[in-house]
């Protein structure tokens, strides 16, 4: 019965999102390039390096997944990358972000507001804080209609209705008058999804979009964000700590540790043939089910790094457990596994013969060269 | 709008100076961290300093006669004599600020003291028991804040007569309703920390637990808004005396001097500006050093 | 596959409880929740004013100095001062007097002085309107300058706007309005020019243009401490505003920063201020003593001051009456305020 129900909605809501999809550049070539991008936070406790040299491309209608623990600097890069964060009161910027031809790092604040909401769309974390508490749902959707659509205030008001039908709620008419404390978490973050999609955009940024949600509703989310990419052919940078959950629904994922991309690779590859230690350690690691989903995930042993003095050599080292002398001195570059399209950062590669000979050796000795036991 | 996510940190409590509650060592920190900010603190404190100073010891220093009019110094300007001049009698003006500066630093400490010490108790009362004490301090509360606060002070002055002591009561019975709500507030969140449900769970006495427990963690937020009350208090003394109900002459006090310049105001404006220059400057020292102190004790957190 | 919550109404509504109302809350039930705090709000706030008023009957009972010899003036007899304490019933009880005077206020009659025989309520009826004017004019003005302040100084911290503003409010703050007051004389009333009345107060159904040539100065006095402390306030709130995630959100649709400040941050900011202001109508209102001394303005707080002097206790009684009541009102408004401006205070009885 609901299930019958959901279908139908997410049916009724093809008129309203298709709009548009024809026109649009054919999949597999690069829709967003981001390349040596850098972020710094000048503190009062030093520079923090948040994100420090990272480069992506996504495709037009893939799913490309940022995979990296709290602090690996995830947010903050998907927030330069579409520009929310800029250079200046204490923040560095480095490095450019291509949109279909067009260098968004280039373009003024009032440039670029042009881009957002319309071409791409962002979803947070949390949607108890990510939607205005003193608007009325109805609203929050209209004004990113009114402002990217050439339509009249009832045009996006109906139109409105119907997206809030197309991602799974139930009585939109009624929906648009309520406010945000109104409804449940689930049904919040199905409306940030109905106004990110509001405008047809070719690339979403989901920043953690179930991380704050009731375990039963996460899988529920995800699968409508992955239905509804699939069905408008959009582009979507999928953000998340948990590699469980990306595992069926990306088609590439990159994992970031401290600001820097350590692996990437298509997905299948990348969980036959995980060359990063941080990427099998975080293949083994079982986030709890029960307790609450906003702690600060800590599976692996030992803690993130302190991002203001990163540890030499790699960034990893310290909790690795293949850790070598060479790893503590010298940071290893990314290179290519086989293709271009797996890349990693490490001396002594997961299931290589320098791996396994490292490992043993930390085993016999029984630590690591960092000394981790 | 780039600077809203590049933030580091970023104020999470709306009511900051509940937020205080931090051990010594932390404390000496915040505080000695306040000062870090530049030459501002430090000219604060040196005139606040030098005031103070200024007005214990004003019968040591080499003064005229602060009550004795001079009629060769009647509306007198800047002299080596009178630094400050001479006010509408020809007593000197420097004198009458140093001498004022007493009964204005009295008025607001001792009134703000007293309010403190009495809304402090009573908001800790009623955050740690709650119900119906709460229910009555928050209603007397209401009423007092009711009552025009001007019309209470006149009204004690008519029937007590104008006295520093009086004015320092009717201050005082003023400040309470806040002390209460603030140290209510803040009772009310180390209430719920573990030392003070530890010492509930041994059976300690309430006014045991009050005393020893809350007591040290609310006297901070409450100490820092009577600091700043004082130079609220040091104002209201002196329009008190510009409405000529304040200290009673011949005592001088910043208020009734800056009254008594008022008649000359076109013709000899140096009358009133001198103490309404040190009056200003006073309260301007005293805010911006609670200010710093307050912005110390609020909870920062990182945001990335 | 769908989302239990989002396809069946009842269950967030059974998942938060009764009274956490999510999900199915009819506008009927909020009204009534709404319709219940007001109600517990408002029987508060009558107790308050009962007391009020009767504490006030008792201070003014102690007021040192016999009401009758002051009446009676300064060569009556002791015969002359015992008849018009009988007229002005000063030998009976308080308490009975307090019951007599709240009969009388509830059937509308406020009394008499006792000095001119003017009843209280025409007294009333010719400062009120005097001391409201000045009162929200001034509280307007603040308001106006105070808000885009704040909203500028939290959107660009650190910069020209913040610091320069920041200055001045600080120094603005620590001036006490007496003094200002006085400045703004030499400065416009007769030092430096002359081209606004020092003193005095017209109407405005007397003249428009004199009237407001008469309030600016008292309004500015008023005004500048205020719009300091309201800009600091703003700001503050303002700032932590613009860290919440929904103003990313915003930013992130492509909204225009005005569209943002203005239209997402300043109302979720707005709520202290309010506070704030409608406290400081309601101490105004009863208080803007100084300012009415200072430019010589008939208003509420001069008519106070000289009643507390002349012991002329109808006059104080009803002056406090309102007073109390404005205390009363504003902080009903406020309610109804929050109500309007933040649908999550609906909710929670």
């Amino acid at each position: 019965m609901t299930h019958a129900r959901s279908d139908e909605g997410v049916a009724g809501g093809e008129d309203v999102l298709g709009a548009g999809v024809l026109e649009r550049i054919p999949d597999g070539s690069d829709l967003l390039t981001a390349e040596d991008i850098v972020v710094r936070f000048h503190t009062k406790r030093g520079v923090v390096h948040a994100v420090e040299g990272v480069s992506i491309a996504i495709r037009a209608g893939e799913v490309l997944a940022v995979v990296g623990e709290s602090g690996s600097g995830k947010t903050i890069f998907t927030r330069r990358v579409m520009g929310l964060i800029s250079g200046g009161n204490g923040t560095e910027v480095h490095g450019t972000v291509t949109y279909d031809g067009t260098k968004l790092t280039e373009l003024s604040g009032k440039e670029l507001s042009k881009f957002w909401g319309a071409e791409i769309a962002l979803i947070l974390q949390d949607p108890m804080t990510s939607l205005n508490p003193v608007k009325r749902i109805g609203e929050q959707l209209t004004e990113t209609i009114v402002l990217h659509k050439r339509v009249t205030k009832k045009e996006a008001q109906q139109r409105a209705v119907e997206l809030l039908r197309s991602v799974g709620l139930s009585e939109p008419e009624r929906r648009v008058r309520q406010y945000p404390h109104e409804l449940s978490g689930g049904m919040r973050q199905r409306v940030t999804i109905a106004i990110a999609l509001s405008c047809n955009p070719r690339l979403l940024l989901a920043d953690e979009p179930t991380t704050a949600l009731d375990v039963t509703v996460q899988a529920q989310i995800l699968d409508l964000l992955a239905d509804l990419q699939s069905r408008l052919r959009m582009a979507m940078l999928l953000v998340t700590h948990d590699l469980r959950v990306v595992r069926s629904r990306s088609d590439r994922i990159a994992v970031m540790y401290a600001g820097r991309i350590v692996e990437t690779a298509p997905t299948p590859e990348l969980f036959a043939e995980p060359k990063m230690p941080y990427t099998e350690a975080l293949m083994n690691a079982v986030p709890p089910i029960a307790g609450p989903n906003h702690i600060r995930l800590q599976v692996i042993p030992g803690r993130p790094p302190d991002l203001v003095n990163p540890p030499t050599g790699c960034k990893f080292s310290p909790r690795c457990p293949y850790a070598q002398e060479k790893c503590l001195t010298e940071e290893p570059p990314l290179r290519e596994a086989g293709s271009a399209d797996h890349q990693y950062r490490c001396w002594y590669p997961v299931g290589s013969e320098e791996g396994l000979k490292a490992k043993a050796r930390n085993v016999e000795r029984g630590r690591s060269a960092a000394g981790t036991p | 709008m780039p600077e809203t996510t590049t933030t580091t940190t970023t104020t999470v409590t709306a009511e900051p100076a509940v937020a205080g509650a931090a051990n010594g060592t932390d404390t000496a920190k915040k505080v000695r961290r306040a000062g870090r900010a530049g030459i501002g603190w430090y000219i604060a404190w040196t005139w606040l300093g030098a005031v103070v100073l200024a007005a214990i010891f004003a019968p040591l220093l080499p003064l005229w006669d602060p009550a004795i009019p001079d009629y060769t110094n009647v509306f007198g300007g800047i002299t080596p004599q009178h630094w400050l001049g001479g006010d509408t009698l020809g007593r000197d003006t420097l004198s009458r600020v140093i001498y004022g500066a007493r009964a204005s630093l009295l008025v607001g400490i001792c009134a703000v003291g007293l309010g403190a010490l009495v809304g402090g108790t009573l908001g800790m009362l009623a955050g740690y028991f709650g119900g119906r004490t709460e229910r009555f301090l928050s209603w007397v509360t209401d009423v007092v804040l009711a009552f025009p606060g001007l019309v209470f002070i006149i009204a004690i002055v008519a029937i007590l007569g104008s006295s520093l002591a009086n004015l320092i009561v009717g201050l005082a019975i003023l400040s309470v309703p806040t002390f209460i709500r603030l140290s209510r507030a803040a009772t009310l969140v180390v209430a719920q920390r573990e030392f003070v449900q530890a010492a509930r769970a041994y059976g300690s006495s309430p006014v045991r637990i009050i005393f020893r427990e809350i007591a040290p963690n609310v006297v901070l937020p409450v100490a820092a808004y009577g600091f700043i009350m004082i130079g609220v208090f040091i104002v209201v003394e002196g329009s008190l005396s510009f409405l000529g109900l304040g200290i009673p002459p011949p005592t001088p006090s910043w208020g009734g001097m800056i009254a008594a310049g008022r008649t000359e105001l076109l013709n000899y404006p140096h009358i009133s500006l001198f103490p309404a220059a040190v009056m200003f400057l006073t309260v301007l020292s005293i805010n911006y050093i609670g200010e710093r102190v307050r912005k110390q004790f609020e909870v920062k957190e990182s945001n990335l | 596959m769908a989302d239990t919550m989002a396809t069946t109404p009842a269950a967030p509504a059974t998942a938060a409880g009764p009274g956490g109302g999510t999900g199915g809350v009819s506008r009927g039930t909020k009204r009534k929740y709404a319709l219940r705090r007001i109600r517990k709000r408002l029987t508060h706030l009558l107790l308050v004013l009962l007391a009020v008023t009767f504490l006030s009957f008792v201070v003014v009972d102690l007021l040192p100095g016999d009401a009758a010899v002051v009446v009676a003036g300064d060569n009556a007899t002791p015969e002359q001062v015992q008849q018009v304490r009988e007229d002005l019933q000063l030998d009976r009880p308080v308490l009975i007097r307090y019951v007599d005077w709240l009969g009388g206020v509830l059937t509308g009659d406020l009394g008499s002085s006792f000095r001119t025989g003017q009843p209280v309520a025409e007294a009333l009826a010719q400062r009120i309107p005097v001391t409201f004017e000045i009162t929200i004019v001034a509280q307007v003005l603040a308001l106006l300058i105070a808000v885009p302040l704040a909203v500028w100084s939290a959107y660009r911290p650190g910069r020209l706007v913040d610091r320069a503003s920041m200055t001045l409010g600080f120094g603005a703050a620590a001036m006490p309005n007496f003094v200002f007051g006085m400045v703004l004389i030499v400065l416009f009333a007769g030092g430096v020019s002359s081209i606004l009345p020092a003193t005095g107060y017209t109407g405005f159904f007397e003249n428009p243009l004199e009237n407001l040539r008469s309030i600016i100065l008292p309004c500015l006095t008023l005004m500048i401490a205020e719009a300091a402390v309201y800009r600091q306030l703003l700001r503050s709130d303002m700032t932590s505003t613009l860290q919440e995630d929904f103003i990313l959100m915003a930013r992130s649709k492509g909204l225009s920063p005005m569209t943002i400040l203005f239209r997402h941050a300043l109302r979720p900011s707005s709520f202290s201020l309010i506070t704030l202001s409608g406290v400081n109508i309601g101490r105004l209102l009863g208080g803007t003593v100084i300012v009415e001394t200072l430019f010589a303005i008939p208003g509420l707080g001069q008519l106070i001051v000289q009643a507390v002097f002349n012991r002329d206790y109808m006059i104080l009684q009803g002056a406090l009456l309102f007073v109390a009541v404005a205390y009363v009102v504003i902080n009903m408004l406020i309610d109804l305020l929050y109500l309007a401006l933040d649908p999550r205070v609906r909710r929670d009885a």
